[in-house]
């Protein structure tokens, strides 16, 4: 387990980035650049058909560029969660994915209704999925923890009544 | 372990007649539970689930599962079955329970996936 120096948490704002990397994430936060390569793609609520689909489309696409196999992973598991997430809990979202030499910056909005209370959706196990999405075999409550571990940097930002913004950055030459 | 001889142990049925058996299977885990698969599958892994939907066959884009098994007589759709031929996957039914199903091929030597 990473340490938690840099996680800061505020009511309907949550920040992790992995020990080290403080200063790389708050220069480009504060800068963001233009990436060399976009994708964009809609997740429509409660549409299981689609959800996952956005995710694939970015590990292909990190694939081709040749990236590590391992890194690849993590950034799949983290987007399809995240893209499960929207899809599973909110009205409908979108994804965003923008490629940079060192890393990949993934956001997630979507059109609420917010998460109450993030530090309790951050407790692996806690859920509010509902039956049908139960039966899929969603609702483990690992989604926002299987993120974080994915991720080296994670930003969350929401509150009830509100849409979500949830993004992520991977690195291309971290290690978990 | 090849997949011909799970196939075997589970006295299963091959859902997709092309299917290569001669794969050589290194690992496996058992799971109702899709962020838990997510979370623990980090090598190529056989996957035992009781989860039929289009999502266990989507899993198979983001981690590397060489194969599924269908426990307990769960049936998928066909057109689960096509999206699992498109990508190449094997997949299996038993109308063994997962527990069972797990425990023989622990017992014939098949090693629990590194978490």
């Amino acid at each position: 387990m990473q340490g938690f120096a840099a996680v800061k948490s505020e009511m309907g704002e949550y920040w992790y980035i992995r020990p080290g990397l403080e200063e790389s994430v708050n220069d480009y936060f504060s800068a963001q650049p233009e990436a060399d390569m976009a994708l964009e793609s809609q997740i429509p609520e409660k549409d299981f058909n689609q959800a996952g689909k956005g995710s694939a489309e970015v590990k292909n696409l990190l694939k081709r560029l040749g990236v590590d196999p391992g890194i690849l992973r993590r950034v799949a598991v983290a987007a399809y969660e995240a893209e499960i997430n929207v899809a599973a809990h909110s009205l409908g979202g979108m994804m965003v994915c923008r490629i940079y030499d060192e890393f990949i910056h993934l956001i997630f909005k979507d059109m609420g209704p917010g998460i109450s209370d993030i530090e309790q959706a951050m407790t692996p196990g806690y859920s509010t999925a509902d039956d049908m999405v139960r039966e899929l075999g969603f609702g483990a409550g690992l989604g926002l923890p299987n993120i974080k571990k994915n991720s080296d940097a994670l930003h969350i930002l929401s509150e009830h009544g509100n849409p979500t913004l949830l993004e992520f950055l991977v690195y291309f030459n971290s290690d978990e | 372990m090849k997949l011909k001889e799970i196939v075997a142990i589970l006295d299963g049925e091959i859902l997709l007649p092309g299917a290569n058996l001669d794969i050589e299977v290194p690992c496996a885990f058992s799971s109702d539970l899709i962020s838990d698969i997510l979370m623990c599958t980090k090598e190529p892994t056989l996957l035992l689930t009781g989860l039929t939907n289009n999502q266990v066959i989507r899993l198979c884009d983001m981690i590397d599962i060489v194969g599924i098994v269908f426990v307990r007589g769960k049936r998928p759709l066909q057109e689960i079955i096509d999206m699992a031929e498109e990508r190449n996957i094997p997949l299996i039914c038993t109308n063994l329970t997962m527990y069972r199903s797990s425990g023989l091929l622990f017992n014939a030597g098949l090693r629990s996936c590194k978490i």
